[in-house]
């Protein structure tokens, strides 16, 4: 099944698009696991996620945090942390 | 125990009148006795900076401004909140973010506009891009870590 992926703000720009649909192996599984498996994919999701530690995840527009089950999304989205306000 | 209060947010590139918003909260109220209103605005940064750009998530922006707000609303007896959060370019002395929180005294008003603003900060999904007055791109700006200390005294033990 295909994940609607998003990205935001350096994460976008160092990835190079916007979203994209992946279809993400059995082995991934949370968070964590999404943003180690997505560093494979290329110089770019590695220059983005060389720090996992500060990526934001958000699950279906709510946070998360990186241990969490991340089965049955629909979207989610990658982000630094926030600078609003 | 009452209803809690229903929060207006709005999310949007227009500006916002803060005074339109404090008479649109209080028109026609007799039970409101305190009203604090906290405006963020685009600052110059001693004139290096020509704006920012707001780049926002559709959708999660309204969602988790919601929730905050939602909080905000069982932790405090308010009787009126609006939050507006405004996305894109946005110049120096120009508005970006605006809080009204309204209740029958000042402690529960000015308290749920302080925790409001410090989650705002560190939930709300907005990202800032400083563009300079010397023509180049700034970079994203950077997380305070005294905003994420601000928002942990909020947390409850």
């Amino acid at each position: 099944m295909e994940t609607k992926l998003i990205y935001f703000a350096w994460v976008r720009e160092r990835i190079g698009k916007p979203e994209e649909r992946v279809t993400l192996p059995d082995g991934v599984r949370t968070a964590g696991e999404l943003l180690a498996f997505l560093r494979t994919r290329g110089d770019g999701y590695e220059a983005a996620l060389q720090r996992p530690e500060v990526i934001r995840v958000a699950v279906d527009q709510e946070h998360v945090a990186h241990d969490a089950p991340i089965a049955g999304a629909r979207e989610i989205a990658l982000f630094p942390p926030m600078t609003g306000g | 125990m009452t209803a809690h209060v229903r929060p207006t947010v709005r999310i949007q590139a227009e500006d916002f009148d803060a005074a339109a918003e404090i008479a649109r909260l209080s028109a026609g109220r007799k039970d409101i006795g305190a009203i604090v209103t906290f405006s963020g605005l685009c600052r110059d940064e001693g004139g290096r900076l020509a704006a920012l750009e707001l780049e926002h998530y559709p959708g999660m922006a309204e969602a988790e401004i919601s929730r905050i707000a939602g909080e905000a609303t069982t932790r405090w007896p308010l009787t009126g909140l609006t939050v507006i959060h405004r996305f894109g370019r946005i110049e120096p002395g120009a508005n970006i973010v605006l809080v009204v929180t309204a209740s029958t005294h000042r402690e529960a008003a000015f308290e749920a506009a302080s925790f409001l603003m410090d989650y705002l900060k560190s939930r709300a999904p907005f990202w800032k891009k400083e563009h300079l007055s010397d023509g180049g791109e700034g970079g994203w700006v950077e997380v305070r870590t005294s905003d994420d200390k601000a928002t942990a005294r909020w947390k409850t033990p």
